[in-house]
């Protein structure tokens, strides 16, 4: 359980950092929290050659709000996962990420844990990259020589797959803030409390619109826009929608199960925010 | 910010790191690939923070790294290099146990210690940020470190009489001040 030797270079800008991904990119991870790269390397599941440290790379840090469009909460990629949770008035700002931090892990790794580090990885059961695609988040994707600007679905593309080019780091999320008139929930079936999700709901809920997304079934978070249904067609919609996300028997539950647990929870977040 | 970059430190050779241990100015070598829980104990002799899991489950080796709560196995030694590590070791004032401690000696809060040191340096950060917590909070906090001999309720109890001792001679310290 130790990792395999690598290079280390603790970036003390972003140039610094984006010039290292530039020049050894494949070979490159980019360490923000660690809290799935240090697992994955003490594992030896990952042997990279060079290790860019961007944990106290200060312009990376940030957590602000920016009023363009719609208002977003920017989040860098330095920024913890801690340091957004107990922000005073992230409950009027992004109130579904503030539901869905209880359920990530623990305490003591989300002290470290990155925002977007989560995002990145792209596991299909974590809650951050959930949350952005339900409410249609953005990813800011730098490299040496550009910036781009990708919607989450765009940016999700699989099983820890994304459209993240080696050279590429992920600079910052954007959350769209609260907007008049939108209610929220969030819920997730777990073997304990902090482990991976089974499945995991988000559902965002208007006067006149549902907005769904389902993670843990899948191989990335899913959302769907559905009229704000109600009763039986409610109850109908979700059983499509277990069906629709192709669930897999895995080692510990089966595809039925996960199903059901679409249909429940998405019935249960519905509801919440209803 | 500034000038020159870090330059790329080279795996298989020696770093020379310092951080504040406990207060206390240390130095040790390692390559960049050492785990801070590995550095703490083989370099400095800080075998009070204990090593379970090593992949950020268990929680005994939980350390606080300027401060907040951390897994010492999730971070390489090389990232604590000019920082301030507090562990175990320095909870207590010479022979003193701090309040926290002797909470856990009152309510039995271990049995064989392992998980204790992780558990101490979680309590310690947290109970700074939540200072009036519910049962509930205690345990959902409890939920990143694993005890296989307690059963967690002596834990509980203590974190909660700490808790409420240090409001009763917070508020007995403002009727004194009044």
């Amino acid at each position: 359980m130790k990792p395999a030797p690598f290079d280390y270079l603790r970036a003390q800008t972003t140039a610094d950092a984006l010039d290292a991904l530039a020049q050894h990119g494949e070979d490159a991870r980019v360490l923000a929290g660690g809290q799935s790269l240090m697992a994955v390397l003490n594992m030896r599941l990952a042997q990279p050659g060079l290790l860019v440290d961007i944990s106290r790379t200060d312009e990376l840090s940030t957590i602000r709000v920016d009023r363009d469009g719609g208002g977003y909460l920017a989040i860098g990629a330095a920024a913890t996962q801690g340091g957004v949770e107990w922000r005073a008035t992230l409950r009027d700002e992004v109130p579904l990420l503030a539901l869905a931090f209880p359920h990530i892990s623990h305490f003591q790794i989300r002290n470290r844990g990155t925002v977007c580090g989560s995002v990145a990885h792209a596991d299909p059961s974590a809650e951050l990259p959930l949350v952005l695609t339900a409410l249609g988040g953005e990813v800011t994707l730098r490299s040496k020589q550009r910036t781009r600007v990708l919607k989450a679905q765009d940016f999700f593309q699989g099983m820890l797959t994304t459209a993240r080019e080696p050279d590429e780091l992920v600079e910052s999320v954007r959350f769209p803030l609260k907007k008049k008139g939108e209610r929220f929930g969030f819920a997730e079936c777990s073997a304990r409390h902090g482990d991976f999700a089974m499945v995991a709901c988000a559902a965002v809920v208007t006067d006149d619109a549902i907005t769904i997304a389902v993670g843990g079934v899948a191989d990335r978070p899913v959302a769907e826009f559905w009229p704000r249904l109600a009763g039986d067609d409610l109850r109908g919609a979700l059983n499509d929608l277990s069906w629709k996300l192709g669930a897999q028997d895995d080692a510990y539950i089966s595809a039925k199960y996960r199903r059901h647990l679409v249909r429940e929870l998405g019935w249960r977040v519905i509801e919440e925010a209803m | 910010m500034s000038g020159t970059p870090n330059p790329i430190l080279r795996h298989g050779q020696q770093q020379r790191v310092t951080l504040t241990l406990n207060g206390r100015e240390r130095s040790g070598h390692c390559e960049p690939r050492e785990l801070l829980s590995d550095f703490l104990r083989h370099e400095l002799g800080a075998t009070g923070t204990h090593v379970g899991c090593e992949h950020g489950v268990c929680g005994a080796c939980t350390v606080q790294i300027d401060g907040v709560a951390a897994r010492a196995c999730l971070t390489l030694a090389v990232q604590a290099d000019g920082r301030r590590v507090d562990t175990v070791e320095g909870l207590a004032d010479g022979d003193t146990l701090s309040d926290l401690q002797q909470a856990f000696q009152r309510h039995h809060a271990l049995q064989c210690g392992f998980c204790t040191a992780g558990i101490l340096m979680s309590c310690a950060d947290w109970l700074r940020r939540v200072p009036d917590p519910t049962e509930d909070q205690v345990r959902d906090m409890l939920s990143g470190h694993l005890c296989r001999c307690t059963g967690y309720a002596p834990i509980v109890a203590a974190v909660l009489d700490v808790a409420a001792r240090r409001r009763r001679s917070a508020a007995r310290e403002e009727t004194a001040h009044a």
